[in-house]
């Protein structure tokens, strides 16, 4: 039997979202799932009842009691949890090491639970069921958007007939994904784009969507693991406050992103800064849900102090409702997809897979989180990789590596042995052959490293053309000049030699001719 | 024409033929050391013709030989399709390796030859036949089976005789006895039959040593056969006592064997192994033991996607393999790099050393369909640059873009350089199907979030891809 999939309409103020569109509903019912979706759930977001009827969802007016696993945006208020029933699935945001309470009250109700922001991040495995990144990637493009709302002038810079107008100047502070894909909207709409983070490996980061990175004057490495940064040093902070304060005064529009988990967000931009900025400025500070990183961020409003826009929204997602509900669908779908391998319409909580372990907060009425640190730590995990990796790859005619002196005594020794033979026992004409022999072998030894590996089956046909020099040998045998009394078997001898040359021929032509033929089409 | 006037000739034919292998290391210069090849090849030619040991009674003969030979050369070199480069050069081979035979034959049962030597002198012209025709047969029957399974005339399946070596090794110890047998005859009578035996056993080991090589080895077996006919060429040079015989012989040779080491080391295989034969066979155990399974799903995406993905990236890198030369599809791919090259996406491509089946394949087959030769780049030159690249596009190719071979240390194929196409923000991996490549591994790279498989006829999905670029 096939499970009831349902999406209730977002209950808290100001949601817009919806964790499903159509487009997903149909995926889902491949999968043999059936769907139902709540009457007007999808109002906010601009997906009709109709759309999703269209897609093969049921419109049902109580989407709690029948259903098997439930689909959610936000995690459920009080009164949604007494509506659930024992063995339900309930997926969505929990936030459990905030919101205890709801643990518990959800606990008791017997269900399972699947805290979406709970995914462990570092598994590229879980990155397609990462909500949290999806939803930070529509927040980081929405501030922008908020930004250039408050902010009085163009963000390209022009020359224009009626004057130049300055391109505006983005500071965004912290680069993780908000961050990065601000500093990319900002760029694309003409801006000249700073960006800072503690942690130095998103430099290239930044630059690689054309940002600018600025680095604080002080040394320390701030990853703390998960992709998230940690607390820094004084000694640090200070820097960092030093640059900030600088940035404040030259650019128009600051945009923070700056997070630790589990921590009130750190305060980067003090009054005094605010203060400091050009009038009309905007700051926009993504942290507001934490406290904010600006001293005078009001959470949920867009204020103006000291002549500059403040904008302090918690929703920024849920203004970007449709694109940001599509997404956040898709991630579902793919948990979905880790749910139910057998695609038969059926979730199975398997405990044993590391991120649906990661996912689940409550398993049938017992709290399971937080789960066990992962089985494997990331950074050793890279280092791991690396053994693997081939060696260096050693350039043409490079010196390899001295091979040990006793294979090397051995070759040598073996070399000695065969001149040795050869220089006591071999014929004088032969001796001038075999020296010739030995050069021209070193000579083509030093030439053929140089040739080009785009060249090489040119090379080959050049080298096979030129071994019809073997011409030479069937040449001289078809009418030497010979002295009287020596009978030969003339008719046997030029027979031999000419049906050399003839075939030897087909290779010189041949093979010249096809050479030429092939270099002519290398062409820049 | 004195014998010194000749040997002066000699000399510049030599330096000619060192220029042209020079000229070779890069395009621009390319084609003038073909030149030089070319008039090298005139001046021994005419200097042996013209020179003391050839009387004036042959002209006749041997201009006309010549012109038999160059207008069947010539038409092949026009007619052949540059798909069939490879099977070309090994037919090409198999024909010195016959003229080495029958050089050798002929220059035994000439008493004018070889009557006047005594002891050791004879001794060591016997055995420079001996090895001449040794050498000539092999390359003569391996280069034929190289062609047969190049063509497709024969399976490209390695074919393993059981106790294969210790045929060899009795092969091996036959020709050594008749050698011994050879020069201890008196009349040539009585020396032609340890010299036809040794020449059957030799046409049946090359048989038999080709037979083992599978498809994909197959471009360090032309290069082999590449270098043994240069050895035939020396071991002839030897005989009739000609230093241009020798040096050319030697220069062609060694060119052959250190493409044969480019190769294997592009395999990180040992250059014995390849030869003896089979992959993996040795060990026993064709799939990895303890190494892990691939996890994860494969993601199949339609032409039409593709060329979205195509239209919306910046940076593109290409990999082509054989089956890129299987489907005839490189005239399509360079419409589509073309098109999208207009469109300002930069499109590059990335060979790897042992794409293909004979060394330089798919340079020959992009330069055919006019992809300018700079933006093919050498592994070691591109694979730095698949962080930055938005798709990679991988057209009939499997092993060498194996991500295995770097993570995992169990795999058969652990250790080769490969492309690394799996670090490009989206791979894109044109296959008939899900079989595996020639080394048996399965590809975890079918597996990655970030790949996806385009399943068909390489020719036909790029030129689906092209209409809907275009459309």
């Amino acid at each position: 039997m096939s499970q009831l999939i349902a999406v209730p309409r977002e209950t808290a103020a100001g949601e817009k979202r919806v964790a499903t569109v159509p487009e997903v509903v149909e995926k889902l019912i491949k999968l043999g799932f059936r769907v139902a979706v709540q009457s007007g759930a999808g109002d906010a977001a601009n997906f009709s009842d109709d759309a999703y009827r269209a897609a093969g969802a049921e419109i049902v007016s109580d989407p709690w009691s029948s259903a098997d696993i439930l689909f959610k945006v936000r995690a459920p208020n009080m009164a949604e949890v007494g509506l659930m029933r024992e063995g339900q699935v309930l997926i969505s945001f929990i936030w459990p090491a905030q919101n205890a309470e709801l643990m518990q009250s959800l606990a008791a109700r017997k269900v399972t639970v699947l805290a979406i922001d709970s995914l462990p991040r570092t598994l590229s495995r879980a990155q397609k069921m990462d909500a949290l990144t999806s939803m930070a990637g529509v927040s980081g493009y929405r501030a922008v958007i908020e930004a250039a709302n408050a902010f009085g002038r163009f963000f390209a810079g022009q020359v224009t007939a009626a004057g130049k107008v300055p391109p505006a100047k983005v500071f965004v502070a912290g680069a993780g994904v908000a961050g990065l894909a601000a500093i990319g909207t900002a760029v694309g709409l003409g801006a000249i784009v700073r960006a800072n983070d503690t942690r130095a490996e998103v430099a290239d980061q930044v630059k690689s969507l054309g940002g600018e990175f600025v680095k604080v004057d002080y040394e320390e490495e701030g990853s703390g693991g998960g992709g998230y940064a940690k607390v820094m040093s004084e000694g640090f902070q200070k820097a960092q406050r030093e640059m900030y304060a600088k940035q404040a005064r030259e650019v128009d529009i600051i945009i923070t992103t700056a997070l630790i988990p589990g921590k009130p967000a750190p305060k980067l931009i003090t009054a005094e800064m605010v203060k400091s900025m050009k009038p009309g400025s905007v700051i926009v500070d993504m942290a507001g849900e934490q406290g904010g990183n600006c001293e005078l961020t009001e959470p949920g409003q867009a204020v103006v102090k000291h002549g500059v826009t403040i904008v302090g929204y918690t929703d920024l997602a849920s203004r970007l409702a449709k694109q940001s509900s599509t997404l956040y669908g898709t991630n579902l779908f793919r948990l979905a997809e880790e749910l139910c391998k057998k695609k038969d319409g059926v979730v199975e909580v398997n405990m044993e897979d590391e991120a649906i372990r990661g996912l689940t907060v409550i398993k049938d009425g017992k709290i399971t989180w937080p789960p066990p640190p992962p089985k494997v730590a990331p950074a050793p995990a890279k280092a791991a990789a690396k053994p693997a990796a081939p060696p260096a790859p050693k350039g043409h005619g490079a010196a390899s590596a001295p091979a040990s002196a006793k294979s090397t005594a051995i070759v040598f020794l073996a070399g000695a042995i065969f001149f040795w033979v050869i220089g006591a026992y071999a014929p004088a004409a032969f001796i001038g052959h075999f020296t010739v022999f030995v050069l021209a072998c070193f000579v083509g030894y030093m030439v053929i490293w140089n040739v080009t590996p785009a060249l090489h089956t040119p090379l080959m046909s050049v080298t096979n053309a030129i071994s019809s020099i073997i011409a030479i040998g069937a040449l001289v045998q078809v009418a030497p000049p010979i002295g009287d009394g020596i009978a030969r078997p003339a008719g046997w001898i030029i027979g031999l030699a000419l049906l050399s040359i003839a075939l030897v021929a087909i290779n010189m032509f041949g093979g010249f001719a096809v050479t030429q033929r092939m270099l002519q089409m290398f062409r820049k | 024409m004195p014998a010194t006037l000749s040997t002066v000739a000699y000399v510049g034919a030599t330096i000619l033929f060192i220029l042209s292998l020079g000229g070779l290391s890069n395009p621009e210069t390319s084609r003038r050391g073909n030149l030089y090849g070319m008039i090298g090849m005139t001046i021994a030619v005419l200097a042996t013709v013209l020179g003391p040991q050839v009387t004036k009674g042959g002209y006749g003969w041997i201009v006309a030989a010549l012109a038999v030979g160059a207008v069947i050369g010539v038409f092949a070199a026009r007619t052949v399709k540059m798909t069939q480069m490879p099977e070309l050069v090994a037919l090409m081979h198999s024909l010195v390796g016959l003229a080495a035979v029958l050089i050798g034959y002929a220059n035994y049962i000439d008493p004018a030859a070889t009557g006047h030597l005594r002891g050791a002198e004879k001794t060591i012209h016997e055995l420079e036949i001996y090895i001449g025709v040794l050498i000539g047969a092999i390359t003569f029957s391996g280069s034929l089976i190289a062609f047969g399974k190049l063509s497709a005339k024969i399976s490209g399946k390695p074919m393993l005789l059981p106790g294969r070596h210790w045929i060899n090794l009795l092969g091996l110890l036959v020709v050594i006895y008749c050698g011994y047998w050879f020069i201890h005859t008196t009349t040539i009578d009585e020396g032609m039959k340890p010299l036809a035996i040794m020449t059957l056993i030799a046409l049946l080991f090359g048989i038999h040593m080709v037979m083992a090589i599978g498809g994909a080895d197959m471009p360090v077996v032309v290069s082999m056969l590449n270098s043994y006919s240069g050895w035939a060429a020396a071991a002839t040079g030897f005989m009739l006592s000609n230093d241009l015989l020798i040096v050319t012989g030697a220069l062609v040779g060694s060119s052959g064997a250190i493409l044969s080491y480019i190769m294997c080391r592009a395999m990180n295989r040992n250059f014995v192994s390849v030869i003896a034969g089979g992959f993996g066979t040795e060990g026993g155990k064709p799939a990895p033991a303890g190494g892990a399974q691939p996890a994860g799903e494969v993601t199949p995406i339609s032409a039409g996607e593709t060329a979205e993905l195509l239209r919306n990236a910046t940076n593109v890198i290409i990999v082509p393999g054989y089956g890129m030369a299987v489907a005839q599809a490189q005239h399509t791919v360079f419409e589509i790099t073309k098109f999208l090259r207009e469109k300002g996406v930069n499109v590059r491509f990335g060979i790897h050393p042992v794409a293909g089946r004979m060394p330089g394949h798919m340079n020959v087959l992009l330069a055919e369909a006019k992809v300018p030769y700079d933006i093919v780049l050498e592994m070691d030159e591109i694979n730095a640059d698949f962080p930055d690249t938005d798709v990679a596009m991988v057209i009939g190719a499997n092993d060498i873009v194996n991500p295995a071979a770097q993570e995992d240390p169990s795999s058969p194929i652990a250790g080769m350089p490969v492309l690394e196409v799996w670090k490009a923000k989206t791979s894109v991996v044109m296959k008939r199907s899900m079989a595996s490549g020639y080394a048996g591994v399965d590809n975890p790279l079918f597996y990655k979030d970030n790949n996806r498989m385009l399943f068909g006829d390489a020719k036909k999905m790029l030129d689906e891809v092209l209409t809907a670029l275009k459309a």
